[in-house]
This record gives structure tokens, C-alpha cells and sequence, in this order.
């Protein structure tokens, strides 16, 4: 194959890579004075790699770089959520980096890379450049999570990140190795092919370890809250956002397409990750008075769903997991706009009893906040019910009623903590006022929340088959 | 006329008069959506109910099966399906002809934020119409479920002061019930492939399939209805709620248990219902007289009439599982004649709570020297709750106990019990009210009723009496759907 026909499969992230490393020559020679024009070409960009990975669907299954890379309908689709979830993320958080006096160009390029290295870990077709993206992805997110330097607790949720993150990827190594070791390859469909060995699981498993990390599923949560608490609010808005629902279409991935005849070997293990991340999701919560670690933990929680589609295997569960994922981080980064739109003072806020009466104070950004939280919550008539139903579904197809179950309940438990969010804003006293909302942050909640609720709930339909097709392949 | 889908309008109106709420809200601000509010609810609720009764001349009582049927395919096997049958429709009825009283009463009653008030309390009216029209399960479930948000907001906002804990109540509550239903839900489509109610109907379960479905369904409502021992959200969250949010939850959300059991339970677990007909017997039974015995001992008057509620649901559920077209019949009977009664009772604590503000039974006594009318309307009510001939308590109660005493002579003996027991604490909640000398100073000076309120008040009386005369207006349009169930059930 030639370089032209491979970049053509590699558009998205050639082009993400290219502008990354133009944008940091025109930040080093402009500085910070340059740094919201440099935040609006790398939306630009991100959504341009968004539109060029949509238009690549038509290609189907393609691998390119000698079979190290290889783009699916189920990858592309993920893929097209990360970018297109990125630039909207760091649309958003243009007036929040201004207010907190983080405006500097390293920000958007930081969210160039990191969402570069979600493509290309869910594009890869092998081992090494899996590990590769993952690392591009990672060390990205380290530097986002700091990106406050003169703040405590963003240093320390950014090196709390990078050792556990580090303990991650050495257990992601060293599974690889010895999957490399026992099936004498590390491209997918060889390992794929390998015969079944004790060897083998055990890399299988470490392997299962180091991405349920990046997923932040149970019980590789624990970083979670704290970063989530300590990094800025902008930065936390795109790791609820993009890397998530690439993390876990990702470990789907690797487990359909790589494990894909092991399944026997993972599918509890997933299964019981899956039922530990909602308990610990809903419970962990419950006792959580800062709106940010509320929702690390319905993040966690809401991966452990996710995961249900992952346990029904490729055929049931693929396009489940996708319709979930993307309609939990929709949802969620509507809900970050929110809290990002939250400022008394000029200082952005947290605690839940800073929510009070929002209501009074902002009634459109509350009834769209509102929307959202039921929608992540999984409550009709918002959209987020059919990503509950379809993964409970896959499950109950796939003879899971105990984790269906268990999604149930957890699901009963998670309520306890969302409705403390909505009873804070629709029935307490409203506070001091709150600073003036930017427009991009209450168009983002808005313009999420019609598409939680009226669009996809009427034209669920076109989700749903685009889901199913990209699983398909 | 023919050619409009009625159903549809009946269920979006509502819809539509709270998006125009909205906008005011937003354009103009919240005061000005409460004085809009006003005007806007008022005519949309009374619009809708013009609309159902017109979609009630187009039914037809001779034929057979569902009727008005709007079918549009919507994502995998399910479709947005909409039909009536008798049962249906005259629970939708039900709904429409409350809301235009209940608005009437808030607007009086409630004070702060009218407009997301009514904005909350139109968009119930669209969720609870549409859980009686649907004919797609995921459809119902949506409508059933969806419910929730508007009424955990009216417990919750405008509710009184253990507020917090009733909403959460009333809300985790009905989501665990629900969410079982979800997973048989699911597990139905992924069986037979549809969630069309008319085809799941047809869809022969295997029995140990069905006894698990059953539970399920049973599981989320036996907590709407409520059925003793899951009953307990109930008393909480109607004596926290504002007084239209206790009528409709009484008069409305309740009778979807009801419903439930008749459109799902009987019709596609037939096996599983004869296997639980002894259990259901005994938790209606335990259910009639044990919340009798509660409400006897209430101080708080809210709180007795929804035990008396839990009560004369024992006799809905007692009717249902009598497999007999009398005790079916008695049942939707009642179900309807109950939403006429309690909302009438929770308007009449609401008169004298909008005047004194508390329910305390003890804090009144001799209210009849100073609201003669009142008075009489209060007894009316009192003594149709009790179940007097002439009114439609009776007629129901009569009917469920006869269809029950067929099917098991011991469950209809203690279901006549518990008539007499309802007699005990409606009476004394009369007597100590109402009758006797006046001690409290503070009565001294309350106004009897206004015209609004002997409005509201008298037309739920003419209803109680117009239906406990000529029940047959009732039975009339429900046979077709009873004798379709029993049909279905083999019965």
C-alpha cells in the first residue's frame, strides 16, 4: 500500500497529529496573546476530523501502516463521538480558562493530542500501537489534569493521575507481553487466532486491568472523585466526554475483536467489573456533597452499564454499548457546561448547596440541567431510557438477569443522589447570585439537552440503526 | 372528525399549554407566567376534556376490542400505538374531568411559582392520559414511568414540610416497582420479538415463564396501587403534597395499578394470575382491613383518607382476581367511583386547610355552626367513602364483594368487614370535625365555602350520585373490555 492510501484511512488523526504540531509552532511564536484563535482553529480541527471520520464510514473495515492500524464502523463510530465531543468541550471552555486565568495556547493543544491518542488507540489493530495511543492519550490528560499549576489541588490531582495512570499502563505492558509471549504476536487477529493457555489469560486479564483504568471502571476507580474534584472544571468536562467513551469502546474492542474466541475467559471478569462499577458508582455518591465527585461516581457507575454490553459479547451487546456510551456523554457534558457555567464572583463553585435554587436564579440552564440528570439517571422520556433499555437488553439476551438485576438496583440507588441534585435547584432558597452564564456554556446545556430530549427521544430510530450498523461490520 | 387521531390531541394538548407556559416563562419572566398560567391551564385542561369526551361519542360500545387505534412504526419492534377500549376510555375520562377542578383549586391555593406549577401539573395530565392510551408497552412504560418527574416536583416544591423525604419516598419507591417491570418488559420483546399489547395479549407464555413475568409486573403495581405491605410511600407523599397533587395521585396515578393488572397481568399471564388468586385474596384482605384499622387511628386528616384509599384499593384488587365479571366489572367500577370520591374528600381537607393550615384532626370540632354547606357536602362525601346506597361507593364495593364471594366465600366476608370498619373512621373523622361544640377560638371566624369551591365540590357530588344511581353508564362501556379479559383469561 501506498503512504497515500494509508493516510487516507488515517485521515482523522494524521490531520488532528499535522495541526497539533503546526498549532504549537504558531503558539511558541505568538504566545498567549494568540491563545483563543489558536482554541478556534483546534475546534476546527476537531470537527473536522469529526466530519472526515463520518464521511469514512462508507469504507467499512480497512487496515492500513502494514496492519498496525484498521479502522471498523464500530471504531469509526467511536471515534466520530471523541472528536466531535472534544470540540465541543474545549468550545466550552473558553470562558471559564478566561475567568480562572488559565488562558494559555497549551490548553487546546493539549486536547488536540490527547484526543488524537483516543483515535488512535481505537484504531489500532496491534498491541504496540494500542499502547502508543493510550500513552499519547495519557500523558495528555497528566498535563490537562495539572494544567492549574499554581493550584494545589490540580498538582495533586494531576500526579495522582500520572502514578496511578503509570501502575495502569505498566499492568497494560506487561499484559501485552505475555500475550505477546504465549500467541507469539501482537497483532489483533493473530492473537485472535492463538490457541487458549494459562499464559495467555493471565495477560488477557492484566490487559483488562490496565484499560478498565482508563475507563475509570470498579475497582480501578479510585482516582476518579479526586481528580475529577481537583482538575479544572473545563479540562474534567472533556475527560467525562471524549477519552470516556473512547475508553470503553475501546476495552468492547479489544475484548470482540482481539479476544474476541476467549470469550469464555473474560466475560465474567467484565461481568463482575460491570456490577462492582454500579454499585460502587451509585453508593459512593450517595455521600458526596461536591457536585464534581458526584459525578465521577455516576460516571463510574454509568460505565459499569456500559459494560452489560460488553458482557453480551459482539453480536448482542456492540451496538448497545455504543448507544449507551454516546448517550451518557452527550448527557454529561451538558451537565459539565452547567457546572462550568456556575461562578459567583468570578470563582467557579462546587458543592451541591451552591446549586441551591438555581432554578430562580437561571430557569433555562436549570430545565436543561434538569433534563440531563434525568437523562444520565436513565428515566423516560428522556433519551438516556433507551441506552438503559438496550444494554439491559443485550444482557437479558445473553442469559445476564443477575447483572440486570443488579443494574436495577443500582439504578434505584443512583436516583437517591441525582434527585439531591435536582431537589438543590428546583426546591431550596436560591443562594448569592451567580455570575453572568457565558453563551456557549448555556447553548452547549440547551442545545444537549434538545437533543436528549425532544430529538433522540423521537428519532431514537436513527441512533439506534446507526449503532447497530457500525456493530455490524 | 373521524379522520383526526383524537388520542393523540387528547394526549399532546396539555403538552402544548404548558410549552406555551414556558415560553412566557421565559421570555417574560415568572410572574408573568403565573398570572398567564391561569387563563392558559384552565382553558387546555377544559379544551382537553372537550376533546376526550368528543373521542368518547366516536367510541363504540357494540364493537369488540380497541378502538381510535393510531399506529406509526418506532424503533425496533415497538411502535408508537395508541387505542381505547372501554376501560380506558373511561379512565381517561376520569383524568380530564379532574384537572380542570384541580386547576381551579391551585390556582387559589397555590402561591408560589403558579406557572411551573401548572407547567408541572400539565405535563402530568399528558403523561397520565397517555399511560391509559397506549397500546405498545415501551409507549406505556415511558408514559407510566415518565409520570414521576412532574409529580416527585409538585411533592416536592410546593409540598409541606417534610416535603423532602416524601418526594425521595414516593419516588425511589415507584422506580424500584418500575424498573422489574422494565426488565420483564424486556424480556418479553426479546422473546416474542413485539411489544405490541394486542400481539403479547395472544403471545402464549409458558407457565413458569409467566409466574416470573407476573411477579414483575406485580412487583411495580402493587406499589402504585398500593397494595399492602408497599402502601407505606402513599400516606407520606399525599399528606406532604399540595391538595390538587393528592387528587390526582388518589383519583389518577392509583388506578394505573389497577389498570396494570387488568390490561397486563390477567390478559397475557392468565396461568400465573389463577396460580396467585389466593395470595392476591390475602394481601386484599389484610389491605382492607388493616389500613381500615390505621385510618381509624390517624390524627392527620390527609393521612386517613389515604389509608382509606389503601382500603378501597383491597377491593379493587379483591374484584380483579375474582376471574368473574361482576368483581371485573366492579372493579373498574370502583376504580372510578373511588377517583370521584377521594378527590373529593382531599378537595374538602384542602377547603380547611387553605384556611387554617393544618390538618390536625383535633384542631376542629363544630365546623357545621359556621360552614353549613360545607357541612353537607363533607357528608356526602364521607358517606360515600363509607359505601351508602345511592352513592357510587356502593355500587362498587357491592359488586367486588359479590364477584369475590364467587370465588371464595372467606375473602368476601372479610372484605365486608372491613365496610364496616370504613364506616367506624369515616364517621368519627366526621363527628370530631364537624359535629359537636366549637372550643378552638381560632374556628371562630372561618368562612364557609366559596362558590368556587361549592363549584368544584358540587359537581363531584352529582357525579357520586348520578353513577351510584345509573351505575349503568359505567357498565355500559366497560363490558366489552370485561368480557374480553375474562375471554383471554378462559374464564
Amino acid at each position: 500500500m501506498t503512504l497515500l492510501a494509508d493516510l487516507q484511512i488515517a485521515g482523522p488523526d494524521a490531520l488532528l497529529a499535522g495541526f497539533g504540531l503546526a498549532a504549537l509552532l504558531l503558539g511558541a511564536i505568538g504566545g498567549d496573546r494568540i491563545a483563543g484563535l489558536i482554541r478556534l482553529l483546534s475546534v476546527i480541527a476537531l470537527g473536522a476530523a469529526a466530519t472526515l471520520t463520518v464521511i469514512q464510514f462508507p469504507m467499512g473495515d480497512a487496515e492500513a501502516f502494514g496492519g498496525l492500524y484498521r479502522i471498523t464502523p464500530f471504531v469509526l463510530f467511536a471515534k466520530a463521538f471523541t472528536y466531535g465531543l472534544g470540540a465541543v468541550a474545549l468550545l466550552m471552555s473558553g470562558g471559564f480558562l478566561k475567568s480562572s486565568k488559565m488562558e494559555r495556547y497549551e490548553y487546546s493543544l493539549l486536547t488536540i493530542f490527547a484526543s488524537m491518542g483516543a483515535g488512535v488507540m481505537l484504531s489500532a489493530n496491534d498491541l504496540m500501537t494500542l499502547y502508543v495511543g493510550i500513552e499519547t492519550l495519557s500523558l495528555s490528560s497528566y498535563v490537562l489534569a495539572a494544567f492549574k499549576r499554581d493550584n494545589l489541588q490540580s498538582a495533586e490531582a494531576g500526579l495522582k493521575y500520572f502514578v496511578l495512570g503509570a501502575l495502569a499502563s505498566g499492568l497494560l505492558l506487561y499484559g501485552s507481553s505475555l500475550v505477546y509471549g504465549f500467541s507469539g504476536s501482537t497483532n489483533y487477529q493473530m492473537i485472535a487466532a492463538a490457541g487458549d493457555s494459562v499464559g495467555l489469560q493471565f495477560g488477557l486479564v492484566l490487559i483488562i486491568c490496565g484499560l478498565a483504568f482508563k475507563a475509570s471502571a470498579a475497582p480501578f476507580h479510585i482516582w476518579t472523585p479526586d481528580v475529577y474534584e481537583g482538575a479544572p472544571s473545563s479540562v474534567v468536562a472533556f475527560f467525562a466526554s471524549a477519552p470516556k467513551i473512547a475508553a470503553v469502546a475501546l476495552l468492547a474492542h479489544v475484548m470482540f475483536t482481539t479476544f474476541g474466541p476467549h470469550e469464555h475467559s473474560w466475560r465474567l471478569v467484565i461481568a463482575i467489573i460491570a456490577a462492582m462499577s454500579m454499585l460502587i458508582g451509585s453508593f459512593g455518591a450517595l455521600v458526596q456533597n461536591s457536585v464534581k465527585r458526584i459525578l465521577a461516581y455516576s460516571s463510574i457507575s454509568n460505565v459499569g452499564f456500559a459494560l452489560i454490553g460488553i458482557v453480551a459479547g459482539a453480536e448482542l451487546g456492540a451496538a448497545a454499548v455504543l448507544v449507551y456510551m454516546s448517550l451518557y456523554v452527550i448527557a454529561t457534558l451538558g451537565i459539565f457546561g452547567g457546572v462550568l457555567s456556575l461562578r459567583r464572583g468570578g470563582k467557579s463553585v462546587d458543592q451541591v448547596s451552591d446549586l441551591n435554587g438555581l432554578g430562580k436564579l437561571k430557569p433555562g440552564v436549570t430545565l436543561g440541567l434538569i433534563i440531563l440528570i434525568f437523562s444520565v439517571a436513565g428515566i423516560p422520556p428522556a433519551a438516556g431510557f433507551w441506552g438503559k433499555f438496550e444494554v439491559f437488553e443485550a444482557g437479558l439476551r445473553s442469559d445476564m438477569l443477575w447483572l440486570v438485576l443488579v443494574g436495577a438496583l443500582s439504578s434505584v440507588i443512583s436516583l437517591g443522589y441525582y434527585l439531591r441534585l435536582v431537589w438543590a435547584m428546583m426546591m431550596k432558597p436560591p443562594g448569592e447570585p451567580l455570575d453572568k452564564t457565558d453563551f456557549t456554556v448555556a447553548a452547549t446545556v440547551l442545545a444537549t439537552a434538545v437533543i436528549i430530549f425532544p430529538v433522540l427521544t423521537i428519532t431514537i430510530q436513527v441512533l439506534l440503526s446507526a449503532a447497530a450498523q457500525a456493530s455490524a461490520g | 372528525m373521524t379522520g383526526l387521531p383524537l388520542l393523540s390531541i387528547t394526549i399532546f394538548l396539555p403538552l402544548v399549554g404548558a410549552l406555551l407556559i414556558l415560553a412566557v416563562r421565559v421570555l417574560a419572566g415568572s410572574n408573568a407566567a403565573s398570572s398567564i398560567s391561569k387563563p392558559i391551564s384552565l382553558l387546555t385542561t377544559i379544551v382537553t376534556l372537550v376533546v376526550s369526551i368528543i373521542a368518547l361519542t366516536q367510541f363504540d360500545m357494540a364493537k369488540a376490542g380497541f378502538q381510535l387505534v393510531e399506529n406509526v412504526p418506532w424503533f425496533g419492534g415497538s411502535s408508537y400505538k395508541l387505542g381505547v377500549d372501554g376501560m380506558a376510555i373511561s379512565l381517561i375520562i376520569l383524568t380530564t374531568a379532574l384537572m380542570p377542578l384541580c386547576v381551579m383549586q391551585s390556582m387559589r391555593s397555590i402561591e408560589d411559582r403558579l406557572g411551573d406549577y401548572m407547567i408541572a401539573f400539565l405535563i402530568l395530565e399528558c403523561l397520565m392520559i397517555g399511560v391509559f392510551c397506549s397500546l405498545d408497552l415501551v409507549l406505556f412504560y415511558v408514559f407510566f414511568e415518565g409520570g414521576l418527574i412532574p409529580m416527585f416536583l409538585i411533592i416536592g416544591i410546593w409540598g409541606g414540610k417534610n416535603r423532602l423525604y416524601a418526594s425521595f419516598k414516593f419516588f425511589l419507591y415507584t422506580l424500584l416497582g418500575s424498573l422489574l417491570l422494565l426488565i420483564a418488559l424486556i424480556y418479553m420483546y426479546s422473546v416474542s420479538g413485539t411489544t405490541d399489547i394486542e400481539a403479547l395479549q395472544k403471545f402464549p407464555f409458558s407457565r413458569e415463564v409467566q409466574t416470573w413475568l407476573w411477579l414483575a409486573f406485580f412487583a411495580s403495581f402493587s406499589v402504585k396501587l398500593p397494595m399492602w405491605p408497599v402502601h407505606t410511600w402513599l400516606p407520606d407523599a399525599h399528606v406532604e403534597a399540595p391538595t390538587a397533587g393528592s387528587v390526582v395521585l388518589a383519583a389518577v396515578l392509583l388506578k394505573m395499578g389497577g389498570y396494570g393488572f387488568l390490561r397486563f397481568s390477567l390478559p397475557m399471564f392468565p396461568d400465573a394470575s389463577v396460580l396467585f388468586q389466593p395470595l392476591m385474596f390475602a394481601l386484599s384482605i389484610i389491605a382492607i382491613i388493616y389500613a381500615s384499622l390505621v385510618a381509624f387511628r390517624q390524627t392527620d386528616m390527609k393521612k386517613l383518607v389515604a389509608y382509606s384509599s389503601v382500603a378501597h384499593m383491597g377491593f379493587v384488587t379483591l374484584g380483579i382476581f375474582s376471574f368473574t365479571e361482576t368483581g371485573i366489572q366492579g372493579a373498574i367500577f370502583q376504580m372510578i367511583s373511588h377517583g370521584i370520591i377521594s378527590g373529593a374528600l382531599f378537595f374538602c381537607v384542602g377547603v380547611i386547610y387553605d384556611r387554617m393550615h393544618t390538618r390536625e384532626i383535633a384542631f376542629y370540632g363544630g365546623l357545621v355552626h359556621r360552614m353549613p354547606v360545607y357541612a353537607a357536602l363533607f357528608m356526602l362525601f364521607s358517606m360515600a367513602n363509607v359505601g351508602l346506597p345511592g352513592t357510587s361507593g356502593f355500587v362498587g364495593e357491592i359488586l367486588t364483594m359479590v364477584g369475590g364471594f364467587q370465588a371464595s366465600t372467606w375473602a368476601a366476608a372479610g372484605a365486608a368487614l372491613g365496610v364496616i370498619l370504613s364506616a367506624v373512621y369515616m364517621l368519627t373523622l366526621y363527628r370530631r370535625t364537624v359535629f359537636g361544640e366549637m372550643t378552638n377560638d381560632k374556628l371562630m371566624d372561618i368562612k364557609d365555602v366559596t362558590a368556587s369551591e361549592v363549584f368544584i365540590l358540587g359537581l363531584l357530588a352529582i357525579a357520586a350520585l348520578v353513577f351510584g344511581v345509573v351505575p349503568s353508564l359505567v357498565f355500559d362501556l366497560t363490558k366489552g373490555s370485561t368480557d374480553a379479559i375474562l375471554d383471554m383469561i378462559g374464564r
